[in-house]
């Protein structure tokens, strides 16, 4: 702490008062957007959200290879039974036809075609076997229908081949592998007998068993997209909960906590993202600590200067009154450089003054010091006080008794009656009453001229420091009133503010700028001290 | 010729306020510090010094140990601090410290005269006592000699408490108002503080009471104000 003395407990810490009230309000602001848009983000997080797409990635993944592989592996299982017992049929009958064929006199007639068919079958088990001869048929089973098994296609083939050629069929459904092949005569040249043979063979067992690969394959997808889904949601986590709380970081960041930060784990993509975030939050709350400090700085700057002007300040405003005194007698120049002195004095005092008291505020040094009071002689003595009485028209409710701080309040009324006979025209009304909100009941005290009134983009900027309204707001330059410190509105504001109070700025019916203070009426009969 | 003291250690400060007194009639010693003001008190001069007008930043000693000294060694004289506006706490530990009244720098000089002027008035006999003495439950006022006494014990009483105790002992059991008070007893005709009197009332207390937080002779009335009362 630099400074006078005595300007050690009124500039110390702290530019926070100054912006307590916009972080508030931003606060609110943000907090009021999350509220609102919460409902639909999370509705649309659970439909499109990282975990949903994850699960449904490994899902979908899991699946296509499961079926890709089960479809592959069928297909392979399949081939590899149906090769073997076609191999295994067209060898058998080739052995059993080769063997039996031996002592087989052509041309045969119907008998022994007959039992060349069941000879045939007797060595190959349970397969119907069907020999031909030009126009002679002869079916080891007579009762089965085997024309239609065996087509002409095959029965063309074996005719113009001279070795076994097989066909697959389904015949009511089921499937059956018919091998047929020519006799050819042994005698070297291979020639063809004429004779031919068929043999069914039924494949129901061997379709059973790879139906059964099915059926397992099939039951052994269940699990496996389930534990791909378990996985999913794990991983989920895993990259969720890092996200998560980077989005809580960063809410608290947006909500004012300049202090919020993640932990770094890992060394991935997400760790990155949270270094990342911590080094931006660390360089924005260096940042802020740079403005607050500067911010800090040029406030104590101007408490102390304002200090430091007031001793001589004290000097001179003690011996102007015998300059103006003294001014009759003085020749006609002194005198009137002898009344600038003494008025820009009463002047400067009056600013530094002002300045103190923002100053003040501004380091939160503020206290109220609440009585309870009657408004309606408040707001009378703070007129006659000044000499205002008779040029301010007032209409005040009797009986209006508050937890006020008389001075502050003083202060408040003094300001905005002076700021409307400097600007505004007369007639200036006063008046005084109470008022019931949803928030409770108040006490409002509207200050009215009848002047131009103010633009509205002059009524956001009133209440800021050293404001000044248009030149149409400013009346003659040697005004009764002298100039104010340009502090008056801002000065009377912060005192409102303190006691939970406002003051807004409006427009009268007929024109006019109309200021309201609004001050919380406290239940009366009740003594603080 | 009223006499009056005035410490302050800013030069040009203390030599316009030595000027604007002396035009109006008063008589001034100026000190610079503490110290100076209490050796001058000490000196042949002192008995003159009617009233003392006191900084309360100060080099060495500061303001209120100088008014504690200056209660300590002359338990009546006036004295009226210069303080900074708005700092409440040296205000109430000024007020605690046995000022009568402040003044926030920079002051005018028709206020400060004026405050001056007030707090004179309260020192000198009121002249329009009714009775000469009440003897009010061992507690004895002297209206006329203004002089107090409990219990055969002379109580000497700084102006402004002894007016105040005249004022509120006047009408035993009547309420008076802070504001009523302010004005009669200050001669703060708008928008006294309001802790003068509530300062004053606790320095008083200390002195007559025999138990001053349970006092019996000045009373509190929530919300309203003070009364001398009922015993």
């Amino acid at each position: 702490m630099s400074g006078g003395k005595g300007a050690g407990h009124e500039g110390t810490d702290s530019s926070r008062a100054g912006t307590d009230a916009r972080e508030a309000s931003r606060a609110d602001a943000t907090g009021t957007a999350g509220r609102g848009a919460v409902p639909g983000r999370r509705s649309r997080r659970l439909v499109g959200g990282l975990r949903t797409r994850l699960v449904v990635t490994f899902v979908v993944v899991a699946l296509i290879s499961a079926v890709t592989a089960t479809a592959l592996a069928y297909r392979d299982a399949r081939t590899a039974v149906l090769r073997r017992t076609q191999d295994a049929a067209v060898n058998d009958v080739r052995t059993r036809v080769t063997a039996v064929a031996a002592d087989f006199d052509l041309p045969p007639d119907q008998r022994s075609l007959s039992r060349f068919a069941a000879k045939v079958s007797d060595g190959l088990g349970a397969r119907i076997v069907v020999a031909r001869h030009q126009d002679l048929v002869a079916v080891s089973d007579s009762l089965a229908d085997t024309e239609a098994r065996i087509t002409a296609e095959l029965r063309a083939a074996v005719r113009a081949g001279d070795g076994a050629r097989f066909q697959r069929v389904m015949w009511r459904g089921e499937p059956y592998l018919v091998v047929g092949m020519p006799v050819t005569y042994a005698d070297g040249d291979r020639r063809s007998s004429g004779l031919e043979v068929f043999v069914i063979t039924d494949l129901r067992a061997e379709r059973d068993d790879t139906a059964a690969l099915l059926d397992s394959v099939r039951a052994g997808v269940v699990p496996v997209v389930v534990l791909a889904a378990v996985l999913a949601l794990l991983a989920a986590g895993t990259v969720l909960r890092p996200v998560r709380k980077l989005g809580r970081a960063t809410r608290g960041l947006a909500a004012g906590d300049l202090g919020s930060r993640v932990a770094v784990r890992g060394h991935d993509e997400l760790a990155d993202l949270a270094r990342t975030f911590n080094e931006t939050a660390d360089a924005l709350q260096a940042s802020d600590a740079r403005l607050r400090e500067q911010e800090a700085k040029a406030r104590r700057f101007v408490a102390d200067v304002s200090h430091e002007l007031r001793t001589p300040l004290a000097a001179m405003t003690m011996v102007a009154t015998v300059l103006e005194e003294d001014a009759d007698q003085l020749p006609p120049d002194a005198a009137r450089a002898a009344r600038t002195v003494g008025a820009e004095t009463a002047r400067l005092s009056r600013l530094v003054e002002d300045l103190m008291e923002i100053s003040r505020f501004d380091a939160n040094a503020v206290r109220l010091n609440p009585a309870e009071t009657d408004l309606a002689e408040a707001v009378r003595a703070s007129l006659a006080l000044r000499g205002w009485a008779d040029r301010v028209e007032t209409r005040l409710d009797e009986g209006v008794r508050a937890e006020v701080d008389r001075r502050r309040v003083d202060v408040i009324v003094a300001n905005l009656v002076g700021n409307a006979l400097r600007h505004g025209a007369p007639p200036v009304v006063v008046t005084l009453g109470t008022a019931v909100a949803a928030d409770g009941t108040w006490v409002t005290v509207e200050v009215a001229d009848h002047g131009p009134g103010l633009p509205p983009e002059a009524r956001e900027r009133v209440f800021d420091r050293f404001y000044k309204a248009d030149a149409a707001r400013t009346r003659s330059a040697a005004d009764t009133e002298g100039q104010g410190s340009g502090l008056g509105t801002a000065i009377a504001l912060e005192n409102a503010r303190l006691h939970g109070g406002t003051i807004e700025v409006g427009e009268g019916p007929e024109g006019g700028a109309v200021f309201t203070l609004r001050l919380p009426l406290r239940r009366t009969g009740e003594e603080t001290r | 010729m009223p006499h009056v003291l005035l410490i302050e250690d800013d030069a040009s400060v203390r030599d316009g306020m030595e000027l604007v007194l002396r035009r109006h009639g008063y008589d001034v010693d100026t000190a610079a510090t503490g110290e100076e003001a209490l050796a001058l008190l000490d000196g042949p001069a002192g008995g003159k010094v009617e009233l003392a007008v006191l900084d309360l930043m100060l080099p060495g000693m500061d303001g209120f140990e100088v008014c504690r000294r200056i209660r300590a060694r002359t338990a009546v004289l006036p004295v009226i601090m210069l303080t900074a506006r708005g700092d409440d706490h040296d205000i109430v530990t000024g007020l605690e410290a046995g000022a009568d009244d402040y003044v926030v720098k920079p002051v005018t000089a028709p206020v400060l005269e004026a405050r001056i002027r007030a707090a004179l008035r309260r020192a000198e006999p009121s002249g329009q006592a009714r009775s000469a003495e009440a003897d009010l439950a061992g507690l004895v006022i002297d209206r006329a000699g203004l002089t107090v006494t409990k219990q055969g014990v002379t109580i000497p009483l700084p102006p402004t408490e002894l007016r105040l105790l005249l004022e509120l002992s006047a009408s035993p059991g009547r309420v008076l108002s802070r504001e009523q008070l302010l004005e009669s007893v200050w001669d703060h005709t708008f928008l006294g503080d309001s802790r003068l009197v509530d300062a004053a009332v606790g320095r008083l207390r200390a002195k007559l009471e025999d138990v001053p937080a349970r006092p019996r002779y000045v009373q509190t009335v929530r919300g309203f104000g003070y009364r001398f009362g009922p015993l």
